[in-house]
């Protein structure tokens, strides 16, 4: 009654620390954890925000992003799930390590005989021997099985207690401890003060792409003793005193004691081919050292040095310079070839007529041995010779994106330029194949584009042709005539502008229905008609009857292409003519003042799973009484954990208790 | 004798078999050092000694064991000297050609697990004490085949060339392998202590279809090729790592097992008590006792790998801890048992409820294993570096 009364009185404060310390919260709080880090699992972290907005659309994305999904495991609601286990399991230990400290050292030397007899291991058996000795051979016995034991006098005979394996007790508090632990080391490397001084206006996340020497004071972090995870991408030659933080959609500029630079940076292959090492030669410049520290870093070799850590991390382009050449595809492009230079990263404007583009040149790759990307068979590997990758922006800013294959690639016996174009980086490339000629350039197909954007050529072809069409027709006419040679230019033009697919969509809306059927492919046969004579006329031999099949199969590759060059959307083709490399070794430097501290509670947990595990609590009592006469022995036994090799071990000690002590 | 079935065995070998076990593992890690003492850094020379004496406590009341180990050293050695330095002995040879090259020894280790599982279920239908030593034969057969194959692949790689040599832990291909060999030790283990061979059949079935599944990726994807180390792995840390990982999955996937034959015989033994299943399994309190000892067993090993795992991301990434896919499966299926593991211990859950999340746990460590790697991209399937 008054134990109800009591729990009744229990304050507020005592119910919310019951509460937290309850094993049913602890539960639900390990499995909730447990769903919770699903998520961040399915849903790549910490991509570029465009990407997301592209994936979900603008209201999912605006949805997730409050979720804090795109960063889940430094979002509010997820740090309060660790806050509340680690609360919960602050709770358990404070409430247990008292008890179990107890338990650990405590012989129990109090126990009544009533609850020795209730227990699960117990036996009984008498003896001859004098109480005080026997309860000494005992207690010795039991401390050569290395138990901690000890003698209690009680009202008619003696008690021995014994204890072994005290120490799983501390297992529990190592175990719980150690969680408590990590994750305050993780704590302390997480970027929760950053957030914090987001949050309060001291820090502001810097969006933009500028240089570094320009990012306000207000995205920069001072050196200090704080953890944080930065990278930085720095071209060999070339030096940095900052690192860049990411968060979110943004960066911040961590600045560091020293100066990095990037001597070499290496990559070695197999014999196979795959690569076998990344490696960057470093220089530190600390103004503390005597002289800077010159060393090697790779993959699992980072440097240290101040509680910095520097780490590879990636590789990219330096800047590599390229020389190009600009092929014209159109006609406001010209008939010439245009040379000139460029290098990765930078932008530059080019102007055709009234057409201006910006060239934003993205990548460079000196060598490509990749899976075809033109074929289903992915197992298939070749080599691309070289590429680079670059977007050409209008002026109201939309842009496609390119990638040019330097090494011409066979298909079907023939060899082709690939280009590969696509929209958003959401796509795959689509790929335009420039014919090579039997010089192995692109002359052949230039040619032929010339002369094809060539009215006056035109012109003359389409009345040639037209004079030939119409020598079998008695009846003709000027306007006939006049009316033939238009529709052949008019047909070459619209294959220019739309290719074959453009003709036909003209052919299926222009023409009356009734006629289609007939005119359709007279036009179409014209039109193959014209674009042979322009080829052939270009390639100095009129003949068409007298052409080989590598010259039709050139034509019709050529055709491909240039019907295909509406949706490739560039006016030249750019080619590479030479290159100089310089890589970028890609760095990530962190300082984590907390990992001593989560190695700690590593060192504790797998202790402390050990010990809770294999090193059961065991505990016997002997009571020892004299009875008329006789001596009687009273063994109980309890683990608390292991019964089954409880139940051997107690059965063994019986056995030697009773024989070897109680009837000699 | 079965009247002993589920109780805990405590021979232990004569003192002279445990002091000359000793000596032999012993002076065989001496030789080793001594061997490759200029070769070897801090690092190996520490693995060789921690191998050295895990071997020592497992062997010295464990015959059988004994026997393994000396076996795989045996075949292994003979193999290696065979090759000598021409791997494409592997194809002309006798002996490793049919027996010995990686390649074979896996085929045999694959077809002895098979037929050791259809033994075991023989043994238990016909409750025939006869078919089941059988069976357990078999299973030491197989895993000898498998821990020789995986020493010879070792030793394969390096023949193919010195940089591309590395211990035989590194892909999907090899860690079924130690999947498939852990799992049968850790088994092999317990049917020994417990003095039970009825579960045999329960817990070889997975490993029966990593087999298959093993068969299938070697076969459809060429993945037994040797494959030079991708810079990321080049690293100490694999060598621990990964073995650990191994012993908690195969753990989980036997207390999977076990659940399984709770289930079932707490099935039977309401519907038909005296039935073949019912009668030649282990007591009810027996299983459950078991599959709470392999879930003991997992989670230590599986705390163990995942930190060994955080030292290494911590050199090699940057950072202990990066919330990567497979980090993140790690954690949880260390949560789920974590709760597994409150659950029976503090709330004294038992029986079937928990036989159930034993098996769900080994979906979730499934995915953890496999699912990863086949469908969320991060910092371990490699793409980058
Ligand atoms: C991430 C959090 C936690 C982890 C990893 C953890 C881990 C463990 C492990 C491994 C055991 C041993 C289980 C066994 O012997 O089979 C254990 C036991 C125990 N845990 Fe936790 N625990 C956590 C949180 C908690 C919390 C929050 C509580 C308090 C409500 C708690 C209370 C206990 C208790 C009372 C035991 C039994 C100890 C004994 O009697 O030996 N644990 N824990």
């Amino acid at each position: 009654m008054s134990d109800a009364k009591h729990a009744y009185r229990k304050t507020l404060s005592q119910r919310i620390f019951h509460f937290l310390g309850s094993m049913d919260l602890a539960i639900t709080l390990l499995l909730t954890l447990a769903i919770a880090s699903i998520i961040g699992t399915v849903l790549q972290q910490n991509q570029p925000y465009t990407d997301y907005l592209l994936k979900f659309g603008p209201f999912w994305f605006d949805v997730f992003e409050s979720a804090g999904l795109y960063d889940v495991y430094s979002a509010l609601w997820f740090l309060a799930i660790l806050t509340l286990l680690v609360t919960s399991t602050s709770v358990c230990v404070i409430r247990h390590t008292p008890s179990m400290l107890n338990d650990m050292r405590n012989l129990r030397t109090h126990v009544q005989e009533k609850s020795l007899r209730a227990m699960h291991y117990r036996a009984e058996w008498q003896s001859d021997n004098a109480v005080s000795d026997l309860a000494s051979d005992l207690e010795s016995h039991m401390q050569q099985q290395g138990f901690r034991a000890k003698q209690t006098l009680i009202d008619d005979g003696i008690l021995v207690s014994a204890m072994k394996g005290g120490l799983n007790r501390l297992g529990y508090i190592a175990t719980h401890l150690a969680i408590i632990i990590i994750c305050v080391g993780g704590l302390m490397d997480s970027n929760l003060p950053l957030k914090l001084a987001e949050w309060q206006g001291r820090l502001a996340i810097e969006t933009r792409d500028l240089p570094s020497s320009q990012i306000p004071a207000k995205s920069r972090l001072p050196v200090g003793p704080q953890a944080f995870r930065g990278s930085i991408n720095i071209p060999e030659g070339r030096t940095s005193e900052v690192a860049f933080v990411g968060m979110r959609d943004g960066y911040l500029v961590q600045e560091l004691p020293f100066k990095i630079e990037v001597k070499d940076f290496r990559i070695e292959h197999y014999a196979t081919g795959q690569p076998k090492s990344f490696e960057t030669d470093l220089i530190v410049f600390d103004d503390d050292l005597a002289q800077p520290i010159e060393q090697t870093i790779s993959v699992n070799h980072p440097l240290f040095h101040k509680g910095y850590a520097i780490y590879q991390a990636s590789f990219s382009d330096g800047g590599s310079a390229l020389s190009l050449q600009a092929w014209p595809l159109t006609k406001v492009a010209g008939k010439e070839t245009v040379e000139f230079e460029a290098k990765v990263f930078e932008n530059r404007e080019m102007i055709w007529g009234d057409q201006s583009l910006k060239l934003e040149m993205l990548s460079f790759r000196p060598f490509n041995i990749n899976p075809d990307p033109t074929e289903d068979d992915p197992d298939r590997i070749r080599n691309f010779g070289p590429s680079f990758g670059f977007k050409l922006r209008t002026k109201t800013g939309e842009a496609l994106e390119y990638i040019n294959y330097m090494l011409p690639v066979e298909k079907e016996g023939r060899s082709f330029y690939l280009s590969g174009v696509r929209a958003s980086p959401a796509e795959e490339f689509g790929f335009l194949y420039l014919p090579v000629d039997k010089n192995g350039g692109l002359d052949g197909f230039n040619q032929f584009l010339t002369e094809l954007h060539s009215s006056d050529k035109v012109a003359a072809i389409a009345h040639n042709m037209m004079l030939q069409t119409l020598t079998d027709v008695a009846d003709r006419t000027a306007e006939l005539e006049q009316n033939l040679e238009q529709t052949l230019v008019i047909l070459v033009a619209m294959f220019i502008d739309n290719g074959f697919q453009g003709v036909g969509e003209f052919i299926d809306t222009a023409v009356p229905e009734n006629e289609r059927e007939n005119l359709g492919p007279a036009y179409l046969g014209m039109l193959r008609e014209m674009l042979a004579r322009i080829y052939f006329n270009s390639q100095d031999s009129s003949e068409i009857d007298n052409a080989d099949s590598e010259q039709l199969l050139f034509l019709q590759d050529a055709l491909n292409a240039i019907g295909s060059l509406s949706r490739y959307g560039s006016p030249v083709y750019l080619m590479l003519t030479d290159y100089e490399h310089v890589e970028a070794s890609g760095l990530q430097i962190a300082r984590s003042p907390g990992k001593p501290v989560v190695y700690l509670g590593c060192a504790l947990l797998i202790a402390g799973v050990f010990i809770l595990f294999y090193l059961p609590q065991r505990r016997f009592w002997l009571l020892v009484k004299a009875k008329s006469g006789v001596t009687t022995v009273l063994l109980a036994g309890m683990s608390n954990r292991n019964p089954r090799e409880f139940d051997v071990f107690f059965e063994q000690q019986k056995q030697i208790l009773q024989h070897g002590n109680g009837n000699s | 004798m079965t009247h002993l079935a589920g109780t805990i065995r405590t021979d232990n070998s004569s003192a002279l078999m445990q002091w000359l076990w000793r000596i032999v593992i012993a002076l065989s890690g001496v030789a080793l050092l001594a061997t490759y003492f200029n070769v070897f850094d801090g690092y190996e020379i520490a693995i060789v000694i921690l191998t050295a004496v895990t071997l020592i406590l497992l062997g010295q009341n464990w015959p059988q064991f004994r026997v393994h180990i000396i076996s795989v050293s045996l075949l292994s050695w003979f193999a290696v000297a065979r090759y000598g330095t021409d791997l494409d002995l592997g194809d002309s040879d006798f002996f490793l050609n049919y027996i010995l090259s990686s390649q074979s020894a896996f085929m045999w280790m694959s077809a002895l697990f098979v037929l050791a599982t259809l033994t075991y279920l023989g043994g238990l239908l016909l409750r025939s004490d006869f078919t089941e030593k059988v069976a357990t034969a078999l299973t030491w057969s197989a895993a000898t085949m498998g821990m020789v194959g995986l020493m010879v692949r070792w030793r394969e790689s390096y023949l193919i060339s010195h940089d591309v040599g590395h211990i035989p832990v590194s892909n999907l291909y090899e860690v079924f392998i130690l999947f498939a060999v852990i799992t049968a030790l850790l088994y092999l283990f317990y049917e020994r202590r417990y003095q039970t061979r009825s579960l045999g059949s329960f817990v070889l079935f997975v490993i029966s279809a990593a087999v298959a599944f093993q068969l299938w990726y070697t076969f459809d994807r060429h993945a037994h090729e040797i494959q030079p180390l991708v810079p990321a792995l080049q690293s100490y840390w694999m060598k621990i790592h990964v073995p650990a990982n191994f012993v908690g999955y195969g753990a989980f996937s036997m207390a999977a097992m076990i659940g399984v034959a709770y289930l079932l015989k707490s099935w039977r033994q309401t519907h038909n008590p005296n039935g073949v299943i019912a009668s030649a399994l282990p007591d009810l309190a027996v299983i459950d006792d078991l599959m709470y000892k392999a879930i003991a067993l997992g989670f230590a090993f599986f705390t163990v790998a995942t930190i060994l795992g955080a030292l290494w991301a911590a050199e090699a990434w940057g950072g202990y801890w990066s919330w990567d896919p497979k980090e993140t499966w790690a954690l949880i299926v260390w949560l789920n048992y974590a709760a597994w593991l409150h659950m029976r211990m503090t709330k004294g859950w038992n029986g079937r409820p928990m036989a159930w999340w034993a098996i769900i746990g080994l979906f979730v460590t499934i995915f953890a294993f496999l699912g990863v790697n086949m469908f969320l991209s991060g910092l371990h399937s490699y793409g980058t570096l």
